[in-house]
């Protein structure tokens, strides 16, 4: 830490709130200097600096390429974490280690999944994408013919209904930012809007939802307002560049762009234009949360404004006071991120982070922020706004609306769903981050 | 007419000659498919009745077709056990995370029997009859004292069923509701 110090006058950056929080802008004028001086966050301690001799690797011609590349053998715990690893006959959830990654998407293998009833096999040469009901003439769509329609890419997160579930917990449970934040992933996906198959089907002036059906066991559906479909809904075909991922609905998948994750219905097969909503068992039963006057929610529709911090985060731990970045996630099903907050004090005040360009509509905006930890203790949270105005409530606010569970759940439950208040996460003496509420 | 309206006139015609290019550029790929060519994978029934398929059952008939094929997860006496509990359920003024069930939850029996007859049982979806989901929906709503055991369900008396807690459900943002 002494070398931090040595090679930084810290005189040059102004503090922008308590506990060490610096302003945005000093990563830009403190540059390659600043940068060197970042400390790590790593598991084990640092070594000190020592002469430098050539190591092994340089001395000897390195291994021959794979044909499909995967990270180095030093990154092999950087996974999912898995809630039914033996895929026992229940739903199965991957979540995203978003304390093990950096920047605004999520690789294909860590994108999160959840498969009620397993990923299905499905050979693409023998799957149809049917549309029918209120339509003027019902078609048929092969793969080769979807591919050859006019295609559109945009970034967009997808998020369960049911991520961040843990902090309706009446006590701060102990995890980490996988276990409570997994069940979001974001990505580049690439199909053919639509609205555009729709126009070849016409549509009977009676539609006012679509019915979105899965092609695997459960036959997931799920109903959508047709407004949707008309707006920025997509048949999507490829993920981050290559075909969509097994468990994130191979060989397409209906995408609503910042909507319920349960709705963007995977292994997409079917879409059928309706007066009606169908009361599905996921739409009636699984996402709506119950009020405490006894009364639920349904047709929740929107992931609304959210943000976590990633780093540092449990499991994460500081290696000595000194130099580090906050950053972590933001996104609103309702554009873009317009600002992002940070406290290291637990809310008493606050800075504001700088935020990665480019930000974009219902994507991750990465937030980050520079921060000397005095060796203190310390308590981190993020509050994000969006650009129509909506505001992340805190816990508290969001309490007195929705209620909390009567008893601990398990890291892994879901005592309600569509949480969207802050994270709050404690720094002890020992660098050590802890999960709290403040 | 007007200079100005003449060419107004020569932008419309071309926007809409645009349009109709843009729409005859299209792939046009899909290939039309008659509503009897869809059956076997239109399977969505709706809170109004809507879809329901042809047979009926009675709670008397499901009985021993939950004991063979539901028994194993949902419990004997569909108390649960591997998969949920089918029967009973506190109010749901007790907390937000009360267990939901037929009984204190579900809106609508149509919901009860489209996730019969679409996801059960869960290692052999869709080899159920139509007959055999009526009659464990059946089943199921007697457990919960909702229908009477020789009560028969079908296409037109599963929709009247009124399920305790219909009135229960408010949208989140009614102005996104079509």
């Amino acid at each position: 830490m002494s070398t931090e110090r040595s090679i930084l006058d810290l005189a040059d950056f102004q503090p922008a709130a308590a506990n060490g929080l610096l302003d945005r802008r000093a990563f830009c004028k403190g540059g390659a200097a600043l940068a060197a001086a970042m400390t790590g966050y790593t598991l084990s301690s640092r070594a000190g600096a020592q002469q430098l001799t050539d190591d092994p690797w340089t001395r000897t011609p390195g291994a021959s390429l794979k044909a499909y590349g995967t990270p180095s053998r030093f990154e092999a715990r950087v996974t999912r974490s898995l809630s039914n690893p033996n895929g026992e006959p229940r739903t199965q959830h991957g979540r995203t280690p978003h304390h093990l990654i950096n920047g605004t998407f999520t690789p294909n293998g860590l994108h999160f999944v959840i498969s009620h009833t397993g990923n299905p096999d499905i050979d693409p040469s023998q799957h149809r994408l049917v549309i029918h009901g209120l339509v003027e003439r019902p078609l048929v769509f092969t793969l080769d013919d979807l591919m050859r329609y006019p295609m559109v890419s945009r970034m967009t997160f997808i998020e369960c209904g049911g991520n961040s579930a843990p902090l309706w917990s009446p006590e701060p449970v102990e995890a980490g930012v996988q276990a409570i934040h997994g069940l979001i992933s974001c990505a580049e996906w690439t199909g053919v809007m639509l609205s555009t198959l729709l126009e070849e089907t016409g549509i009977d002036p009676r539609a006012k939802w679509f019915i979105a059906e899965g092609a695997d066991a459960s036959k997931l559906d799920r109903s959508v307002p047709l407004g949707k479909a008309l707006d920025d809904a997509m048949i999507v075909l490829y993920q981050n560049g290559e075909r969509i991922m097994p468990g994130n609905g191979y060989p397409l998948r209906l995408l609503l762009p910042g909507w319920e994750g349960n709705m963007n219905i995977k292994w997409l097969r079917r879409i059928e234009l309706t007066e009606e909503p169908a009361l599905s068992f996921y739409e009636a039963r699984t996402y709506t949360p119950i009020l405490p006057s006894g009364k639920a929610y349904n047709f929740y529709f929107l992931q609304e404004v959210k943000s976590f911090i990633t780093h540092p985060s449990p499991g994460l731990a500081l290696n000595g006071a000194g130099f580090y970045e906050v950053s972590g996630l933001a996104y609103s099903a309702n554009g873009r991120i317009s600002k992002v907050i940070v406290s290291a004090d637990g809310g008493n005040t606050w800075a504001e982070a700088a935020l990665q360009e480019p930000v974009l509509s219902k994507a991750f905006t990465r937030f980050r922020l520079p921060w000397r930890w005095d060796g203190g203790p310390a308590v981190l949270q993020s509050r994000a706004w969006d650009e129509a105005g909506n505001v992340q409530p805190t816990r508290s606010e969001l309490v007195a609306r929705r209620g909390e569970a009567r008893r601990v759940p398990s890291v892994l439950g879901f005592p309600s769903q569509h949480y969207n208040g802050p994270t709050s996460w404690r720094v002890g003496a020992d660098g050590e981050v802890q999960h709290v509420y403040a | 007419m007007s200079m100005h309206k003449l060419i107004r006139t020569a932008i419309v015609s071309a926007l809409l000659l645009n349009a109709y290019a843009a729409y005859a550029q299209s792939p046009q790929l899909g290939k039309p498919i008659s509503e009897a060519d869809i059956v076997a994978w239109d399977i969505t029934v709706f809170p109004s009745g809507a879809n329901l398929p042809a047979g009926s059952g009675t709670a008397a008939q499901g009985a021993p077709i939950y004991a063979e094929k539901c028994a194993l997860c949902h419990g004997v006496n569909a108390e649960g056990g591997l998969a949920a509990g089918l029967v009973g359920g506190e109010p749901l003024t007790n907390g937000i995370d009360t267990r939901k069930t037929i009984a204190n939850f579900w809106a609508s029996a149509t919901t009860l029997f489209d996730f019969t007859r679409r996801q059960m049982p869960w290692q052999q979806p869709r080899t159920l009859s139509d007959d055999e989901v009526y009659a464990l929906t059946a089943y199921m709503l007697a457990l919960n004292g909702i229908v009477d055991d020789d009560e028969i369900m079908n296409a037109e008396t599963l929709p009247r069923v009124q399920m305790p807690n219909r009135d229960g459900f408010m949208p989140r943002f009614p102005e996104l509701m079509p």
